[in-house]
């Protein structure tokens, strides 16, 4: 924030009202030098997060802003991760007046160390998807060399052919087991050192010693080879990772934008006057701290000179800006409103209520990161049980029935491939990765791969109310008493204000110009000098009427020889808000509503939705208090939130929607984001995660049948390669298509069907 | 059915320059940006070309 920048504003005598974005653009500090790297051809390059885009169209227009500069060497933005590469030829400190470039244009710029964070889960994706391709390649061609063996089977193929085709399948498959199976192999290797087993120990296990076996037999002349059953079980699983991982993917991203939040530089002013801009983290209490019309508050602290309104609905969910002066508190994280602040500042750093905010988040998410998928519950009882009936089976050939030590082994290895985990390990995926794509054709994300279990089991809906029943914005309350004249008057110059309310009423009346010459008294109000006189537009006390009662959110209207009239406001509820909690109430959930808004504002909104159990004023402790009242009770409950102040309660609940125009923090912590201006996509993430549990159960109890079925072959050594890569496939095919059924359009469009919801 | 011989490599090595090919595409960054890449075919910025290196 530049001296100037901060003067314009902070004047009242000024005759238009700076927009706030302008003055944020204008010349804001930025503390880049640690983000900008020096490439290897000397010159400079720095990576950004950008906040705003959306289209292609915002890509072609930051590029070319950029291009145009001379010195720019490469300008890039991904639409996907909405991130910027900037690399330019000139000083470093260039990087400053770049960035300033793109804000200009109206985009949020957050620098970012590419090094430091860690793109691990692109990584992974990477990783697996080549591990795919890999598995997929070596699948398909020992499948057609296992045909033509198959069919030898039946049409004397000479041993010497067979030998040749065995030694192509170990050539291919031996490699691509060794490279693609190691997502496998680490997970179960990291397993079994902690003493636990997961699916993928029989998964690994299958696939080696069906592996070293068939090299065994490869070598010795055998006349069975599993090489195909071992490559198509890694790549049927492989796909099934990839998928799983991809459809969580970018709602993940929405976590790593959490750095937006904090304030890139705080300009302190020394004991000489002289400012010079810190890292938030440099700051102690005590400072002085300059904070310009629309800057994010850096610190917590207290206010020493000067008026203006604060948007905390970060912290409170309150949606309304709260008028602040001398000797109020601020808190980090919040955002100023139209006039420059001066603060000493009391809290910095991690002493901050948001610091506090994320501790209580964290603390919250460990205790949720103790629920165990349903996947892993089985495996771990499937396991065992797998392992010992091949121990069985080798010890019970060799020993008891005196078999040699190789045919017994060979027995007990298609025991351990025909009992395939791999209908098992697919039958949770597949319906997974069904039911997010269906969930994202509706604009919900899910980002935690156990949401959807979770979801399945919820009684209890809790509701935040600002910005989740409501949409949060203001809109004038219609009134008889207003006349035309008057409404005209105010919405053009409520039109050349930013405050919500002020856009609000303009919203009211879209046709009317924008009145000239409009001063705005930051906290206050507008006044206008017109030849009747002067018109003021603003608070209570702005328009000269006496105190008197204090409902909700207004505007006044004071004219020269005229009554003052007043605009009421009051908060929208989401469109089909009502709908929703009515049929959420039909199907047997219980609804809360905890808000830390007034209770007279609470009680109003749960009053028009038929929510008997509410609770106003929570702070987020308190929220995260009810949500574990409720957890003791033996309630599961699903917490619907959008606001930092919410995140914790997000965390602590068994499981949380939110929605995407929440606080990032609330994104990060919530299990699923859902998108547009309407409630639905609740009912539709419930509906579509009872179906799923559903048929997650039909598909273990399909794998479990097939097992029954297959096992008594396997164990008498019944089996060759063409029944285990036949029964595997058949098996396989049967969970994917039972899972295929959760993507059929529901019938009777967003409603979810009644058997799917319990009684 | 001695022609096998070459066959079965030869159909491998084909098979294996599209497995190459793909896994050049991987990282070379082709998949990096599957949303811009959509769009940016759109852009009229013909006239003014990225400086160049």
């Amino acid at each position: 924030m530049s001296p100037d920048g901060t003067s314009t504003v902070a004047d009242p005598g000024t005759t238009e009202a700076v927009p706030v974005d302008d003055v944020r653009a204008s010349g804001e500090t930025f503390a880049l030098g640690s983000y900008i790297r020096e490439t290897a051809a000397g010159r400079h390059a720095l990576d950004f997060m950008v906040e705003g885009v959306h289209c292609g169209g915002c890509v072609a227009k930051i590029e070319r802003a950029l291009s145009g500069e001379a010195d720019v060497t490469n300008a890039r933005v991904n639409l996907s991760t909405r991130r910027l590469a900037l690399e330019w030829s000139g000083p470093p400190a260039r990087g400053n007046a770049l960035a300033a470039a793109v804000e200009k244009l109206g985009f949020g710029l957050v620098p970012y160390d590419p090094e430091r964070l860690a793109d691990s889960d692109k990584d992974e994706e990477k990783a697996l998807l080549r591990a795919m391709a890999v598995a997929g390649f070596a699948a398909a061609n020992v499948m057609l060399l296992s045909v033509s063996i198959w069919a030898g089977h039946f049409q004397d193929m000479g041993a010497a052919t067979r030998a040749l085709m065995h030694w192509f399948s170990a050539l291919i498959a031996l490699p691509a087991i060794l490279y693609a199976g190691r997502p496998f192999f680490r997970s179960a290797w990291s397993a079994l050192r902690a003493l636990r087993t997961n699916m993928d120990v029989p998964i690994s296990l299958a696939v080696l010693l069906a592996g070293a076996v068939s090299l065994h037999e490869t070598i010795v002349g055998g006349p069975h080879a599993y090489f195909d059953s071992a490559i198509t079980l890694l790549f049927f699983l492989l796909v099934g990772r990839y998928l799983d991982r991809r459809a969580r993917g970018r709602a993940r991203q929405a976590g790593t934008r959490l750095l937006a939040l904090r304030a890139k530089a705080v300009t302190v002013l020394g004991a000489d006057g002289a400012r010079r801009p810190l890292p938030p983290e440099q700051v102690a209490p005590g400072m002085s701290v300059l904070i310009a019309a629309g800057e994010r508050i850096g610190a917590d602290g207290c206010i020493v000179s000067g008026t203006s309104e604060i948007d905390q609905s970060l912290i409170t969910g309150e949606a309304l800006p709260q008028s602040v002066g001398v000797g109020d508190q601020v808190f980090a994280g919040t955002l100023n409103g139209s006039g420059a602040l001066t603060i000493t500042v009391t809290g910095a750093g991690e002493d901050t209520l948001l610091a506090e905010i994320a501790r209580l988040m964290e603390a919250a998410e460990q205790r949720r990161a103790r629920y165990v998928a349903l996947a892993d519950r089985v495996a771990r009882l499937y396991a065992p049980v797998v392992h010992a009936l091949a121990l069985v089976t080798f010890v019970g050939w060799w020993l008891v029935a005196g078999l040699a030590w190789q045919p017994a082994l060979l027995i007990a290895v298609a025991v351990l491939v025909i009992t395939c985990p791999c209908a098992l390990g697919l039958a949770v995926p597949a319906v997974q990765v069904i039911a997010s794509g269906r969930l994202l054709r509706q604009g919900i994300l899910l980002k935690s791969a156990t949401a959807l279990e979770r979801l399945a089991q919820v009684d209890t809906v809790v509701f935040d109310k600002t910005g989740t029943l409501t949409t949060g914005t203001p809109a004038l309350t219609p009134n008889p008493n207003i006349d035309d004249d008057g409404l005209r008057l105010a919405a053009s110059m409520a039109g050349a204000s930013r405050h919500p309310l002020a856009r609000a009423l303009a919203r009211a009346v879209p046709d009317v110009p924008v009145a000239h010459d409009v001063t705005e008294e930051p906290g206050r109000g507008l006044s206008l000098q017109t030849a009747a006189g002067e018109m003021r537009l603003g608070s209570r006390a702005w328009c000269g009427i006496d105190e008197g009662d204090d409902s909700g959110p207004e505007l006044w209207l004071a004219r020269p020889n005229a009554e003052p009239i007043r605009f009421g406001f009051s908060e929208q509820l989401r469109e089909d808000a009502e709908a929703v909690v009515a049929a959420l109430q039909v199907r047997g959930l219980a609804v809360e509503l905890l808000s830390g808004d007034r209770p007279a504002t609470v009680a109003a909104i749960a009053a028009r939705l038929d929510i008997s159990h509410w609770r106003a004023a929570q702070s987020p402790a308190d929220k995260c208090a009810r949500l574990a009242e409720l957890a003791d009770a033996g309630r599961r409950v699903l917490m619907v939130g959008d606001g930092l102040n919410d995140a914790p309660a997000l965390a602590a609940a068994h499981v949380s929607l939110s929605p995407s125009s929440a606080a990032d923090l609330s994104q990060t912590a919530a299990d699923a984001v859902f998108q547009g201006a309407r409630l639905a996509p609740v009912l539709e993430a419930l509906a579509t995660s009872r179906r799923a549990g559903a048929l997650v159960g039909q598909n273990f109890a399909l794998a479990f049948g097939y097992n029954l079925l297959a096992v008594p072959v396997a164990v008498a050594g019944m089996v060759t390669p063409l029944i285990a890569a036949l029964a595997m496939s058949a098996s396989s095919v049967a969970v994917i298509g039972n899972a295929l059924r959760l993507a059929a359009r529901p019938r009777h469009g967003m409603t979810p069907r009644k058997e799917d919801w319990p009684r | 059915m001695d022609v096998l011989i070459y066959l079965i490599p030869l159909a491998i090595v084909f098979g294996g320059i599209g497995l190459g090919a793909f896994l050049w595409a991987l990282k070379s960054g082709q998949f990096d940006d599957m949303d811009g890449a959509a769009e940016r075919i759109l852009h009229d910025d013909d006239e003014k070309p990225t400086p160049a290196e």
